[in-house]
């Protein structure tokens, strides 16, 4: 029985979704359906949280952007079909997997250092 | 074809619709069944169809049930459903999941989750009294009822007793998707009873 919740659930799950974390900057291209007519909207934002993991098809993150001093937050099913891509732009640098203290803090106070990666030139 | 069918509720999951909209489903097993008597208006005075689900080995039936059946295999319950036109069913018919479409309203009947012997609040949804400031008897049931006229309790008064483990029936539940493979429908919304018991689906959902 566990096995036939697990088909179900798995045939919902998305194979091209990048990894990230809490503290990655994304810009989430999102599919939006107004009347007829579908457009992408872009929100651009820092990852401050992960819900249910990777592979659970009711998973989610949410990201925060500050727009003209408003700290804006939008929840995103992680393997939703309107997701048409996810483009990690920035690792960040953080010790905990809920980056709520961000919404406290403003400005300089609320940057997230970037993982520096080394990578040999080929 | 029969107005219903039997299945196992599986568990609820989250599923996405083809505009991308995240809808609650209840995954629920269906079928197959097949046809193990006819009744007919002559023979017994109405007209309808004796299915069995679920089928199970020879040695766990009784010889009364083995009589009933017949030369059929032996099936693990039995459930009676009308149909439209008696002479086109057979015995040892088989019907399954074909017979509900995607987008289809159903009704679903269980047994829904016991809950034991329990209070207004959660049976009635009667409000309690407050927490604090001199109250006792936060959960208690309250007034049931007036004083000299009428000087009893009317029938049928909201008490606390025994509440779920019995049959619900759920009208307007919706096919949200069809898995052939499995026999699965996946149903928006919620069924009663818990995961891995017993559902009869019927086509009239209004």
């Amino acid at each position: 029985m566990g096995s036939l919740m697990e088909l179900v659930e798995n045939s919902q799950l998305r194979e091209d979704i990048p990894e990230f974390r809490p503290g990655s900057s994304v810009r989430v291209n999102y599919r939006i359906i107004e009347g007829e007519k579908e457009r992408i909207q872009a929100f651009e934002g820092v990852v401050i949280r992960k819900h249910l993991g990777d592979r659970n098809n009711k998973a989610s993150f949410t990201v925060r952007k500050v727009t003209q001093g408003h700290g804006v937050e939008r929840i995103f099913p992680l393997h939703s079909p309107r997701i048409e891509s996810i483009k990690v732009l920035k690792v960040g640098v953080v010790r905990r997997a809920k980056l709520y203290y961000l919404r406290q803090r403003r400005g300089k106070a609320a940057r997230i250092a970037e993982k520096i990666t080394y990578r040999p030139k080929s | 074809m029969l107005n219903g069918i039997m299945g196992r509720k599986i568990g609820m999951t989250q599923i996405f619709e083809a505009d991308g909209t995240a809808v609650p489903v209840t995954v629920v097993q269906v079928g197959p069944v097949t046809v193990v008597q006819k009744k007919t208006e002559e023979q017994e005075g109405y007209n309808s169809v004796q299915v069995g689900y679920e089928e199970i080995p020879d040695r766990k039936t009784n010889k009364p049930m083995k009589g009933h059946l017949k030369s059929q295999k032996a099936v693990r319950i039995l459930k009676e459903f009308k149909v439209d036109d008696i002479a086109q069913v057979e015995l040892g018919q088989v019907f399954d999941y074909s017979m509900f479409e995607e987008g289809e309203t159903i009704a679903i009947t269980g047994v829904s989750k016991g809950k034991g012997f329990s209070g207004t609040i959660k049976r009635h949804n009667f409000g309690g009294q407050p927490a604090s400031h001199g109250h006792r008897g936060h959960r208690r049931t309250g007034s049931i009822g007036q004083c000299a006229t009428p000087a009893r309790v009317f029938k049928g008064k909201k008490m606390p007793g025994q509440y779920g483990n019995k049959n619900v029936t759920v009208l307007g539940l919706k096919v949200s998707k069809i898995i052939p493979e499995q026999n699965l429908l996946l149903i928006r919304g919620a069924v009663p009873g818990k995961n891995g018991g017993v559902v009869t689906l019927k086509k009239s959902g209004r």
